[in-house]
């Protein structure tokens, strides 16, 4: 069977949009995207990951040295002021100016005694000095008391040096506040001599920090990015080198597929793809061997057909001949021999029909059989074995009835082919009417047209429906044969509806007699779907399990959807022979 | 002439069917001469110089259709095929080699004489008629086919059916019709024979074969002839 012929580029939209869809998610399932999607992704991922701790380590590291230079700075910050506030003055006024100088002094290193400047490790800061004295300690606080946070403070009147993360507000250089990290840094001091004490605090800003912190930050988003993106690349290169050798094979296996026996795998490169580029020539090797000998035996048989036809009707023409010459003065005979004469062209004849037969059945056996399509009437095929079957019907008092169509029925077929399927089942069907009437049916729609040939006989048995195409198959073996049939005209029939890509199924029911429906396509190629008439005769839906129909195209038992009686769609069940009454035929 | 008896060149390897053919023709009424090897039927046709020619497909020495070739070279004479192949391929190169028309074995006697007669029969024309087909004029009692005075060589069978076709110029024939009346069936017979036929007409008369203008084919119908 041949192949319908794929059209590469059509010329509709939608067809087009059909395959670049497809293309596209075929791309979307090719394994070197996927290698490099899952490359990519999972980089991401670790990259994400290492971020969040590398920043993480800076970020403690940074802190922990703002920290411990903070608490050096507290501690100059005490001396400073332990040496500044001895004899504190109890004049609210005058301590306030001692403390906006000791304030001043901590704030500038320059005045400071310690060699270690403001800035110099732990960046700037804003020193706040208040006393502890109870009642007043808010009033005489000099230096950003408020940014300094409540616990800090409650802390540092408990007696403890302590440090604590806060937010802070400044105006920044836009001129508007912003709220900026900043660590406070506590402590008590008590001046000697005197029951005075006083809280020093140390605000540091972390906007130098929170800077870094953000450099940082954007480092390792853009290098993780790159990074993913370069392994990205890496995996596609990777991939692309991995494949080389798959690809290779496919190719080459499409090019055995289509028919090139000879092609082989390069055997090179890694061990794992000299292995198997061996074991696939190994196949590529055994198929070609298998199909020679396939071909051999093929055209052995054929020649053997052409031989046996030829050899066995020569002899076969000499006797005939002999015999109607004997035939033709048999009244000169005496009657025994002029009886004998008779007999011996009779079954001349069936043995001629019955060697065609065999000939034609070891044809299609070969695959030797081709369609020589014509545009016919198919109604004229039809009536001309309609009026051929006449005389045999007219012995045994079957009457042929037929119901056409009024407009002619085109189609594309083998006359020859269809007029012998119709032949064969008009045979069959005056050979088991009974004396009942035979009906012929034609009906067409625009792709396919169906035949019908029905008769209400002995009808079929369930299970012979699928029966009746087999080689001399014959329902009741004691049965009296007036057409003379070979026992392979159904078998040919079936044969000769396949090669046009058409169906030949049956119906019966005991009784009722049986029906046989041919289906084939008007235009060559078109695969069928359905059929223009229903198998089964209208009201006899219900006896009926399913109608199940073999693709006789292909010759599997592969179940379609069967749409021929009405509305009705559904998937045949079931091994395809095995349901009563009817099935299309497989030999 | 009329009453002497049509002598058959019967070219035939096997010795059975070429005796019972022999038995057959003669009680027909037909004078036959039998030549069972290919290579030696060329000269047997130019001494028989035969009516007719039955030739089996399947020859030692030359093939039949060589055979056919070589007669068909240089004579018109009727040649009718014997063969046993179906197959289309062996009928079509058959009648492409120039057979007029074919037997399929096993055959009845009275099939192959009614062959044999259906080709004999000639000369039934009355009146000396012209007929024009296109630019080919048609001597018909003369049997002669010329185009602008030049004569064109047709077998018997070809000039038959240029003959049916341009005496009705406007009807169109089906292949059944012609095979009827060129050919002498009776019934439903291979439509294969007109096909091939008219493609070996058309390469004699045609100007451009692929563009025919004398014989037309009417599609899905059958073939008319050109318009004068």
């Amino acid at each position: 069977m041949t192949t319908k012929p794929v059209e590469a580029g059509g010329s509709l939209p939608s067809e087009k949009r059909h395959t670049w869809w497809r293309r596209l998610t075929h791309t979307s399932r090719t394994l070197r995207l996927r290698v490099v999607a899952m490359t990519v992704v999972l980089s991401t991922l670790v990259m994400i990951l290492l971020g969040v701790v590398l920043q993480g380590q800076i970020r403690d590291g940074l802190l922990a040295n703002k920290q411990s230079a903070a608490i050096a700075e507290i501690e100059n910050a005490i001396v400073t002021a332990r040496g500044q506030l001895v004899g504190a003055e109890t004049n609210p006024t005058q301590l306030r100016a001692q403390l906006a100088r000791l304030v001043q002094d901590i704030g500038n290193p320059a005045r400071a005694t310690d060699a270690i400047g403001q800035g110099a490790t732990a960046g700037v800061f804003d020193p706040v000095v208040t006393p502890l004295r109870p009642g007043a300690s808010a009033i005489s606080a000099v230096g950003p008391i408020e940014d300094v946070p409540s616990g800090l403070r409650d802390e540092v009147e408990a007696g403890n040096e302590t440090w604590q993360y806060t937010t802070v507000l400044r105006k920044n250089a836009a001129g508007t506040l912003a709220s900026i990290p900043a660590l406070v840094v506590g402590a008590p001091v008590v001046v000697q001599g005197s029951s005075d004490a006083f809280g020093v605090y140390l605000v540091f800003l972390l906007s130098t920090e929170q800077k870094t912190l953000a450099v940082v930050q954007q480092t390792l988003l853009v290098g993780g990015a790159a990074l993913a993106l370069a392994l990205g690349l890496i995996a596609f290169l990777v991939a692309t080198a991995v494949l080389r050798p798959i690809r290779r094979a496919s190719t080459v296996a499409a090019k055995l597929a289509a028919g090139d026996l000879t092609e082989r795998l390069p055997v090179r490169g890694a061990a794992e793809l000299t292995s198997m580029a061996d074991s696939f020539n190994g196949m590529a090797e055994a198929i070609r061997i298998q199909i020679r000998q396939l071909e051999e035996f093929g055209t052995l048989q054929r020649r053997f057909t052409s031989d046996v036809s030829h050899e066995l009707r020569t002899p076969l023409t000499t006797v005939r001949m002999a015999a109607d010459v004997l035939h033709a003065s048999r009244d000169e005979f005496p009657p025994h021999l002029g009886r004998a004469t008779e007999l011996m062209v009779d079954e001349l004849d069936r043995f001629e029909s019955l060697l065609f037969d065999l000939l034609e059945v070891s044809r299609y056996d070969a695959g030797m059989a081709e369609l020589q399509v014509e545009t016919v009437d198919v109604r004229t095929c039809v009536m001309e074995c309609v009026v051929a079957a006449g005389p045999v019907a007219a012995t045994t008092g079957v009457r042929i009835v037929t119901n056409l169509p009024d407009d002619e029925v085109i189609a594309d077929v083998d006359p020859t082919r269809l007029e012998r399927i119709v032949r064969n089942l008009l045979n069959n069907a005056v050979d088991h009417a009974e004396g009942g009437p035979v009906e012929v049916e034609i009906a067409a729609d625009a792709d396919s047209l169906a035949i019908i040939v029905a008769d209400h006989g002995v009808g079929l048995k369930p299970g012979e429906a699928g029966l009746v195409f087999n080689r001399f198959w014959r329902a009741d073996p004691s049965r009296q044969r007036r057409t003379g049939g070979t026992g392979l005209g159904l078998a040919i029939a079936l044969e000769d509806a396949r090669l046009h890509g058409g169906w030949l199924q049956a119906w019966g029911n005991p009784g009722t007699g049986a029906r046989f429906r041919l289906t084939v396509p008007r235009l060559q190629g078109f695969v069928l779907c359905g059929s223009p008439l229903p198998l089964r005769p209208i009201g006899q839906d219900d006896d009926s399990i399913d109608d199940d129909s073999i693709d006789n195209e292909s010759g599997n038992s592969f179940h379609r959807i069967d749409t021929d009686d009405g509305m009705r769609a559904r998937f045949a069940l079931g091994p395809p022979l095995s349901t009563p009454g009817t099935t299309g035929g497989a030999v | 002439m009329e009453h002497m008896r049509a002598r058959i060149l019967v070219v035939d390897d096997d010795p059975a069917l070429a005796e019972m053919l022999t038995i057959v023709l003669r009680s027909e009424g037909f004078d036959s001469a039998v030549v069972r090897d290919g290579s030696r039927a060329l000269d047997a046709f130019r001494e028989v110089r035969p009516d007719l020619v039955l030739l089996d497909l399947m020859l030692p020495g030359l093939s039949g259709l060589d055979v056919c070739k070589q007669i068909r070279a240089e004579s018109g004479v009727p040649i009718i095929m014997l063969t046993a192949k179906t197959d289309t391929v062996d009928v079509v190169l058959g009648l492409e080699s120039g057979a007029d028309d074919y037997v399929m074995k096993p055959f009845k006697p009275k099939e192959l004489t009614a062959r044999v007669r259906a080709r004999l029969r000639r000369g039934d024309v009355v009146g000396a008629e012209r007929l024009r087909v296109a630019d080919v004029e048609i001597d018909v009692p003369g049997h002669q086919v010329t185009r602008e005075g030049e004569a064109i060589t047709l077998t018997p069978l070809e000039f038959d059916l240029l003959v049916a076709l341009a005496r009705k110029p406007r009807q169109v024939f089906t292949r059944e019709v012609l095979l009827e009346q060129v050919w002498g069936y009776r019934h439903a017979a291979d439509t294969r024979l007109v096909n091939v036929h008219v493609q070996r007409l058309r390469s004699k008369v045609e100007k451009d074969p692929e563009h025919p203008e004398v014989v037309l084919t009417v599609r899905g119908v059958g073939y008319r002839a050109g318009t004068v």
